[in-house]
């Protein structure tokens, strides 16, 4: 048999240890359990966009939490991803008003021109595809979110190949410190 | 076109800094309060304006806020439930993407009211760049000394913070969000205790959503009695209506409660009609929970009145003939929209969304989604159109919280009003299951 060695310990970034002794001081000392959501979102974007068990650990570590704590609120919560992803996760949005404007349409679409199914990744590991619940912009539906972006009105696939190319031209890099998403367009003109 | 007292600066260029929202008077509630009024003299304003819950219940505020204990030495909470997730609802990203500073008055102002010397945002975690967004205007508002320690020199000192949820409908229920707070899985909790009396880290603690503790600013600054002349009967002051589906001009409008539902939906001061010049099928009036009407019910009443933009008049029938303002999320549809695929779709949403807690809503709103696909899908029998009827039932009433009658609402509505398309869908599967198919001429019964 060859020996195995376990994978490195995962570790949080400086810039992400100041986030998260930052965070601390938004609840009482004695409940720095209550920042166990924001610094699963922070692990999330340091560990490559999931949650592995052995970041899951981390969190507890850093947090003083029993393992378990972590997991179980790990599984509840639909935006931690517990299987790794592509660089990019696709949340489209499926929920009444979406679909009243096109997202079964859109999500085929998106099916077909990044050769991802929905709940996997394509090929090439660049897009995953994800299902998600509504998003709170039915205004302005269809709608993917990727990371912290908004894509709105992708009703046209001139509007979807708009966001795919822009998504291919960012460069990966870390989401600490936080990212200058910009506002979406129905914002700008409200 | 009625006053607009939360929106009528949202396209000023900056507004969502520190600066400019004060140039164009931000911040003078807070300033009148501190200054010139007692925390009991804020909440008897509040009491006075009429304010209604604007999440979706509508429980008057000013009671909700005048039910707090208040022990000696304990300290208590004013948390913001910025957990916007009802589908249709999306008023409170764009007030707090614009006027975050408006948002924040609100928690100053009734923070102080409550006498909470920390606070919560919590916002659902799709909402980070929002998150990113408030943050720096509370920074804003702590470097010009409106939060922080001895607020204006008025002895009044608050913290205020922004925490993120991580997707989960569940937690826009005022007891799953703060154990979501407190770092958990977003279970509601049994009541009583109500949060008044033990709500976060067991302490009294008032839940409000974005445009509750936003509308405190105008009452503040103008007295309740004012606030409390625009709008009809018990649906004093504005809403914003977050229109959505099937309009020719969906978005967020601030109106006077009272509107027409009519010119709402037609005017083109509002959404200007149905989108493709088709005819109005449907309506959601107020978030996925409510339940649906057909065109003839939503526009006027049984009784043949016309249906007003008010908790009242919306809710005129009660759940035979009416339905609820809700959230103000309010989706149109169209003549061919299948209101059995939208029914499905709904009910896949709360299946999904259900914490699994009680048995009634994790098991019923399965059997909801899996016999409304049959139905969808062609598979169905005219025993399963009155199966779901009965599901949505017993799920009613039995759950901890209320996700329960939120998913059974809808059927039952669907089922009331549009039954002949559900006993289509039984009886011509093949046309039913086309791409596109809906049962377009469906005679509409009351």
């Amino acid at each position: 048999m060859e020996p195995t060695t376990a994978p490195p310990k995962p570790q949080f970034s400086p810039a992400a240890q100041a986030e998260i002794k930052r965070l601390l001081t938004h609840y009482p000392a004695d409940r720095s359990k209550s920042a166990l959501l924001p610094v699963l979102h922070i692990a999330q974007a340091e560990f490559g966009g999931w949650v592995s068990p052995e970041v899951q650990d981390l969190v507890a570590e850093t947090l003083g939490l029993k393992p378990i704590e972590v997991y179980e609120v790990a599984s509840f919560y639909t935006q931690y991803n517990l299987k790794p992803v592509g660089k990019h996760v696709l949340e489209i949005c499926r929920t009444g008003p979406c679909m009243l404007r096109g997202s079964d349409e859109l999500t085929a679409h998106l099916e077909r021109i990044t050769g991802a199914k929905v709940g996997g990744t394509s090929p090439d590991g660049t897009f995953t595809l994800k299902e998600v619940e509504c998003l709170a912009a039915c205004g302005f539906a269809p709608i993917v979110q990727v990371r912290e972006k908004y894509y709105e009105q992708l009703d046209t696939p001139e509007a979807v190949d708009v966001m795919l190319n822009e998504l291919k031209s960012l460069v990966h890099r870390p989401i600490l410190p936080w990212e200058e998403t910009g506002l979406p367009n129905s914002l700008k003109n409200y | 076109m009625g006053r607009k007292l939360l929106t009528e600066h949202i396209n000023v260029e900056g507004i969502d800094t520190f600066d400019v929202y004060r140039k164009h008077g931000g911040y003078r509630s807070v300033e009148k309060a501190l200054k010139t009024m007692t925390p009991d003299e804020v909440v008897e304003e509040v009491k006075k304006s009429g304010l209604r819950g604007r999440g979706g219940a509508g429980f008057p505020t000013g009671m909700k806020w005048s039910f707090l204990a208040k022990p000696e030495g304990v300290p208590r909470y004013l948390v913001c439930n910025a957990d916007e997730s009802e589908p249709g609802t999306f008023k409170d990203r764009q007030l707090m993407s614009k006027l975050p500073h408006l948002l924040i008055e609100g928690m100053i102002t009734g923070s102080y009211a409550l006498g909470a010397r920390t606070s919560y945002i919590y916002i659902r975690g799709e909402l980070l760049y929002v998150l990113r967004i408030l943050e720096k205007a509370i920074a804003e508002a702590y470097a010009a000394g409106f939060l922080g320690e001895n607020i204006l020199g008025s002895g009044y000192s608050l913290d205020l913070h922004v925490h993120p949820g991580a997707g989960a409908y569940i937690c826009g229920e005022e007891t799953a969000l703060l154990e979501s707070l407190e770092g958990k899985r977003g279970n509601p909790r049994n009541k009583p205790p109500f949060p008044a009396v033990q709500g976060l880290y067991a302490r009294p603690t008032v839940v409000n959503n974005v445009e509750t503790i936003a509308a405190v600013v105008p009452i503040v600054n103008e007295g309740g009695d004012e606030y409390a002349k625009l709008g009809v009967g018990k649906s004093t002051g504005t809403k914003l209506i977050s229109a959505c589906g099937h309009l020719n001009k969906p978005g967020i409008y601030e109106i006077e409660l009272g509107v027409p539902v009519e010119e709402f939906i037609y005017s083109d001061e509002y959404c200007g009609g149905i989108w493709k010049g088709r005819d109005l099928k449907a309506v959601v009036a107020g978030g996925s929970s409510v339940p649906i009407l057909p065109k003839e019910l939503i526009l006027k009443t049984a009784a043949g009145e016309n249906r007003l933009m008010t908790y009242e008049s919306l809710s005129d029938g009660g759940f035979i003939t009416g339905t609820m303002l809700g959230s103000g999320g309010f989706i149109a549809m169209d003549e061919t929209t299948c209101i059995v695929k939208n029914t499905w779709n709904f009910s896949r949403f709360y299946h999904h969304e259900s914490c699994g807690q009680c048995s009634p809503c994790r098991e019923g709103t399965g059997w909801l989604e899996k016999v409304l696909h049959r139905l969808e899908h062609g598979h169905g029998s005219m025993h399963d159109i009155d199966l779901i009827v009965s599901v949505a039932k017993q799920i009613e009433g039995n759950t901890i919280c209320p996700l329960g009658e939120a998913a059974a609402w809808p059927v039952a509505a669907a089922v009331r009003h549009f039954r002949h398309e559900f006993e289509w869908h039984v009886t011509h599967p093949q046309e039913a299951t086309m791409p596109g198919a809906a049962y377009r001429n469906a005679p509409v019964l009351a």
